[in-house]
């Protein structure tokens, strides 16, 4: 069956039971991402300690892709420097990008941990975005971190 | 939060074996597309008509007629493929016009309903520039007020905010009622005297909800506003005749009804698109060009630039010859019939919650539902895992879902094809949803 190719058990715990939710000081960047076609929203603080990410901490409303996705990279992106998480990112868009072609699911076990389990997504371009969305919220929060005042 | 709870009532009562009012198999042996199968070999039950709706080969045929007989720019060239192409053109505008009880030189072909809206919105605010003293008529400015309701698409909201930012109009809108009605307690306030168009829907294509238009009509015209109504959800399923609606514009889209994508309607009282300036210009809508300056055609070539979407009008024509065969009086009734009994199942299940009226009094076939700790993207996963087509999220109302307190909706529309097999098949797909996200 289709379904549970895409709903990993791993993505329902994630779902169920999701890691780091809630939003914590301090922080350096806080984002606000929303996905315009089904209004989607995450909210997300980033601490950095030097150039290691301290704390990642979101607040967000959606579906069980985007809500998984962001616990699954919690867990992934807490304790990595920034660009080991920015690596780790653009491994996840390799991901989705995949067309659920299993090989490239199998590179990348080691890089993306429980993420990998996302790999069934990336054969609904509709649901991509949904999976995508707290990766570029992350994106986005690293830049300004490391942009402006610590 | 407030959301709006489902109760079957005496008026939405429809048993299964009531029948339907159109023969739902006949018809669908003129829907090329629902011989497919989808998601391995399932049946496709399309409830994503509110969308855009699936097309008859009739539609089909009438596109590839023009095409392969008499294809030529309209209104241009001497030669006898232009003069069929041009008769075959304007016949159709004929055809589309009676549809909705209109003479044809009051109906301008868009490119769909968010372009005919555009097409007003621009129209009003390229008044207030207009060299000649007869476009100005309409023109909106500072003090002015343009007035939507808190229910409308995307379409019917986003081009009037935008006006009021050119023109230094201020918007106002109608709210909405817990069960999904518009709050009319304040329509005398809303809609005064300063008011200079009312942008309406018929009916939400969120909610399903009917409007009463004529009370909001009346109270416009009494202040000497413009109406403009949002067809696009209503003109495809019910009967509907602009000398009945009295309002100045309705709009709509073809593929919404059976017909081609690219093709939309803007019909207006003809004295009132007499005074508007156009909003796109170029070709065929002009009278004399010369390089300092050029005046324009009457209506409704005004509003036609450009080589017009010949082939998708020609196909339209013969999606209203179709509904006209049918009867748009029994295409309500049915749609009535199924929306009574989708109610009754939803109602059935526990965890389901209607956002709309509950019951089929003034309401169409749109059923938006959310389905109790499982995101709507994920109930129409399920769903189209089962074969099932329907729409999920915020449906271009984004207010209305916030409205209601939810993040998203998953929806159901009917149409000509639907039956009781269909909602069953919607029934147990959220089931399953259920099952399979274990939330009972």
């Amino acid at each position: 069956m289709q379904l549970e190719n895409m709903y990993q058990e791993i993505i329902l715990d994630h779902y169920k039971n999701p890691h780091g939710r809630g939003l914590r000081e301090p922080f350096e960047a806080e984002v606000h991402h929303v996905n315009p076609t089904c209004g989607d929203e995450v909210t997300l603080r980033l601490h950095l300690e030097g150039d290691t990410i301290a704390d990642v901490s979101y607040e967000g409303m959606g579906c069980s892709i985007s809500q998984a996705s962001v616990s699954a990279m919690y867990d992934l992106v807490l304790g990595k420097t920034v660009p080991q998480a920015l690596e780790a990112g653009e491994h996840f868009m390799t991901l989705m990008q995949a067309k659920g072609d299993p090989s490239v699911a199998e590179k990348l076990e080691d890089e993306l941990e429980d993420a990998v389990a996302f790999a069934g997504v990336s054969k609904y371009p509709a649901r991509i975005k949904c999976a995508l969305m707290s990766w570029m919220a992350l994106k986005d929060a690293s830049a300004r971190a490391w942009g402006g005042p610590a | 939060m407030t959301q709006t709870v489902s109760r079957p009532s005496e008026s939405s009562g429809v048993a299964r074996n009531a029948p339907l009012p159109l023969d739902v198999e006949a018809i669908r042996a003129d829907f090329p597309i629902l011989t497919r199968t989808v998601r391995d070999g399932k049946r496709l039950v399309y409830l994503d008509s509110g969308a855009t709706s699936q097309k008859p080969r009739q539609v089909l045929d009438a596109e590839r007629w023009f095409y392969e007989n008499v294809n030529a720019a309209p209104h241009r060239g001497a030669h006898q493929l232009a003069e069929e192409a041009t008769g075959a053109y304007e016949a159709a505008r004929a055809t589309i016009g009676g549809f909705i009880g209109a003479p044809e030189q009051e109906i301008v072909f868009t490119r769909n309903t968010t372009e005919a809206i555009n097409l007003v919105a621009y129209a009003l605010s390229n008044a207030a520039t207009a060299k000649e003293p007869e476009f100005r008529t309409y023109a909106v400015g500072q003090g002015d007020e343009i007035v939507v309701t808190e229910m409308e698409h995307h379409a019917n909201l986003v081009p009037w905010q935008q006006l009021c930012e050119r023109t230094g109009a201020t918007l106002r809108w109608l709210g909405l009622t817990d069960d999904g009605r518009l709050e009319l307690s304040n329509l005398d306030t809303v809609i005064n005297e300063r008011t200079k168009l009312v942008a309406i829907t018929q009916q939400s294509n969120i909610l399903g909800t009917i409007n009463p238009l004529g009370d909001i009509v009346a109270r416009a015209h009494e202040v000497g506003a413009l109406v403009l109504v949002d067809g696009a959800q209503s003109v495809p399923h019910q009967p509907v005749d602009v000398t009945e609606l009295g309002a100045d514009f309705l709009v709509f889209s073809g593929h919404k009804m059976l017909g081609p994508t690219g093709v939309g309607v803007l019909w207006g009282k003809y004295d009132v698109l007499d005074k508007l300036p156009p909003f796109l210009t170029g070709g065929s809508m002009i009278e004399v060009v010369r390089m300092e300056g050029s005046t324009f055609a009457a209506p409704p070539q005004r509003f036609e630039a450009g080589v017009p979407m010949s082939a998708q009008v020609i196909g339209l024509a013969a999606a209203v010859e179709y509904l006209q065969a049918l009867g748009m009086d029994a295409v309500e009734a049915h749609e009535k019939a199924l929306t009574g009994y989708a109610l009754e199942k939803l109602a059935e299940i526990p965890g389901v919650t209607v956002i709309g009226p509950p019951d089929t009094v003034a309401r169409g076939g749109a059923v938006s539902f959310t389905v109790e700790d499982i995101h709507p993207h994920d109930v129409g996963q399920v769903l189209d895992d089962h074969g099932i087509a329907v729409r999920v999220g915020h449906h271009c109302a984004w207010p209305v879902v916030r409205r209601y307190g939810v993040p998203a909706t998953t929806r159901a529309t009917f149409y000509v094809h639907t039956g009781y097999d269909d909602i069953d098949a919607l029934a147990d797909g959220i089931r399953a949803a259920q099952k399979f996200f274990g939330t009972v």
